[in-house]
């Protein structure tokens, strides 16, 4: 177990490592801090004294260095457009991102566990087949429609006129496909409660809430289908294991045998995957984020793009690649505490 | 020569391959919308009703008009047009064709480094194997679009707007397939892996065959059949890839759109209530997309050994 930890520890030190030479690269190919800092006036020998002073003339290794150093102290630098420290401004827009991906953590969820079991246990049934359908055309729906869509639907409304409205009949089929719409599509409203720090939350009031629904609804969207269908088939493989036929022929109620003891070792596997997919939803997040101009840091990396923000860019990835590495490794070294036998396909590897 | 293709005809004919595809509903509906789509893109130029990428055919008068059945539509535009007045249909015809062409292109891309990288770390091994699967698993951890995200926001930082714009459908094919290599280079060595141990390599290794001839003359066509599926798979994610990178602006420029730039162009539109500018496409991304994974996951079972023997 020691060796198996040393060595997935030192693993995420070497991505940390391989994650700060692109930024570095990325800073030093892209940005010139004397543009930034100068104006056109100032003549070629002033320029060449900044930059010595600076230390940019210095060799490439000394000069990655000082930039891990100084990260590792958490000075990445200032960002151009808000002029102050990048991680303060990621620290600004964090607890946003952090909001979402919980509220879409909270539907997946409550949706996927019931749903994939249900499929499980009455593979035939005409509800699972539905729910496996449907889950097929989610997977082909990329996050920045579904959301569209649903701004469509339930944020600017539907009106539908398909029947003869003179009849009773005709007017109720145009009221049940027409949608209300009214929900909030853009931002998180402006009722926020402060917690602590920066962290702006908009879980403890109604507007708050409202500004939450789409967003992480479309974001829940993407990882949904995923979810459903590996609880589904781990479920369905559980099911026919040995001691669940064991239960089965001892005679337990099948509520039991489903919920008690089948379901406990279908989870194993579905929460290290999920941990490695919230991972992953940090990506889409910056879709949505777009779409509903949710303030967190998606948009505030996007925005940073177009605003050619190098040292902001720079910090978003050093920031994000953390994120990364440590839910993977944490994962890992769950799963590798739960399941020993992980440790042998580590070791080959 | 007429021999050898009439019994290849035969065998084709013959096969379970092509049995099990005349008898899957699915299958073959899915087929039939993927080839349609595909001819109407690549005839895009005979068939659009306009040129989206002529100024001149374009009216600004005509912008944001709706799709043929609503009021206050025009029969010359079936599908309505966009904010620059451009026809839905036409842009929409030639958008699928850049999808198409990106889908394709990076898909080749990433099977040639796939298939490259795949064949050498599984036949290889050693430390060959633990540095590009280590690399493969490192740049999965962070999903391929995060990937695909952070290489597009640099190369459009480093070439700036204009010049991204003109090179961006092979910057894009570049970018997709550098990002999603992984995926078949796992594939390919998985299969590498079982394939090694069997007695032919031992024969041909015996017969004193170069590494280069056994892993390509010899493993590599024993590999196709996995690969051909993921390849299938991987064509619909890289179309939505590229779809989410133009949608975030990453992608194809507006004067050149593929359906993720119309999508994007459409969505600034859509609080004002011109909807179809930015569903319609949509509705042409989620269609293709979905028919290219329902005609993967039937060749999955087909080609998958385990349940064509079950």
């Amino acid at each position: 177990m020691l060796a198996f930890l040393v060595q997935r520890i030192s693993q995420a030190f070497l991505v940390m490592f391989v994650i700060s030479v692109i930024a570095f690269a990325i800073q030093d190919g892209l940005g010139d801090p004397l543009q930034e800092m100068v104006g056109m006036s100032v003549s070629e020998e002033e320029r060449e004294a900044i930059r010595e002073e600076l230390g940019l003339n210095d060799p490439m290794v000394v000069q990655y260095l000082r930039f891990a150093g100084n990260a590792l102290q958490g000075d990445l630098g200032n960002s151009y457009f808000y002029s102050k420290p990048t991680l303060e401004v990621i620290a600004e827009h964090l607890p946003a991102t952090l909001e979402l991906v919980i509220g879409a953590s909270l539907i997946i969820v409550f949706l996927s566990v019931p749903i994939g079991v249900y499929a499980a246990i009455r593979p035939q049934a005409w509800l699972s087949k539905f729910f496996m359908g449907v889950s097929t055309v989610g997977i082909s729906i990329p996050v920045f429609l579904t959301a569209i869509v649903l701004i469509q639907l339930f944020s600017i409304g539907v009106t539908v006129n398909w029947f003869p409205s003179d009849t009773g009949w005709g007017q109720w089929l145009n009221d049940f496909f027409s949608t209300e719409g009214g929900l909030p599509s853009y931002g998180r409203g402006d009722e926020l409660t402060h917690l602590f720090a920066t962290w702006e939350s908009g879980f403890f009031t109604g507007t708050g809430l409202m500004h939450l629904i789409l967003p992480s609804v479309s974001l829940a969207s993407i990882m949904l289908p995923l979810f459903i269908r590996l609880i589904r088939a781990e479920m369905m493989e559980v099911l026919q294991s040995d001691y669940v036929r064991y239960a089965r022929a001892k005679g337990l109620s099948a509520g039991r045998i489903n919920f008690l003891h089948a379901l406990k070792n279908t989870m194993l596997p579905v929460i290290t995957v999920g941990g490695v997919q919230i991972g992953i939803m940090v990506a889409y997040t910056i879709l949505t984020e777009t779409v509903f101009q949710w303030p967190g840091v998606g948009l505030m990396f996007l925005e940073a793009i177009t605003r050619s923000d190098i040292p902001l860019i720079v910090a978003y990835l050093m920031v994000v690649g953390l994120i990364f590495v440590v839910t993977n490794t944490l994962v890992d070294l769950i799963y590798g505490l739960v399941n020993p036998t992980v440790k042998l396909t580590g070791k080959k590897a | 020569m007429t021999t050898a293709t009439v019994s290849r005809w035969y065998r084709f004919r013959e096969s379970f391959f092509w049995y099990s595809f005349k008898r899957d509903k699915v299958a073959i509906v899915s087929f039939a919308v993927l080839l349609l789509m595909v001819l109407a893109a690549v005839f895009a130029p005979l068939l659009a009703p306009a040129d989206p990428y002529d100024l001149a055919q374009i009216n600004i008068m005509n912008s944001e008009l709706p799709p043929v059945g609503m009021s206050g539509a025009d029969p010359a535009f079936p599908l309505g047009t966009d904010a620059q007045g451009r026809d839905l249909l036409s842009t929409i015809l030639y958008g699928t064709r850049v999808s198409l062409m990106i889908g394709f292109g990076a898909v080749v891309l990433q099977a040639f480094l796939g298939i490259l990288f795949g064949l050498l770390a599984g036949y290889l091994g050693g430390k060959v194997d633990a540095v590009l699967m280590r690399i493969a698993d490192v740049q999965l951890s962070f999903s391929t679009l995060m990937v695909a995200i952070i290489v597009g926001a640099v190369f459009k930082a480093s070439f700036g707007n204009l010049m991204f714009g003109e090179i961006a459908i092979y910057m894009l094919i570049f970018i997709i397939g550098v990002a999603e290599w992984p995926q078949i280079a796992r594939t390919v060595r998985a299969s590498v892996l079982a394939e090694k141990k069997k007695e032919y390599v031992d024969a041909a290794k015996v017969m004193g065959f170069g590494t280069r001839r056994i892993m390509f003359r010899h493993i590599l066509p024993n590999t196709l059949s996995p690969i051909f599926v993921i390849a299938t798979v991987q064509i619909a994610n890289a179309i939505i890839s590229e779809a989410a990178l133009s949608f975030l602006g990453l992608g194809m420029p507006e004067t050149q759109p593929s359906l993720g730039s119309l999508i994007k162009s459409g969505f600034d539109y859509i609080q004002g209530g011109s909807w179809w500018i930015t569903l319609i496409p949509g509705l042409v991304l989620v269609v293709l997309v979905l028919v290219i994974n329902l005609l993967g996951d039937w060749l999955r079972d087909v080609m998958n050994p385990r349940l064509y023997k079950g």
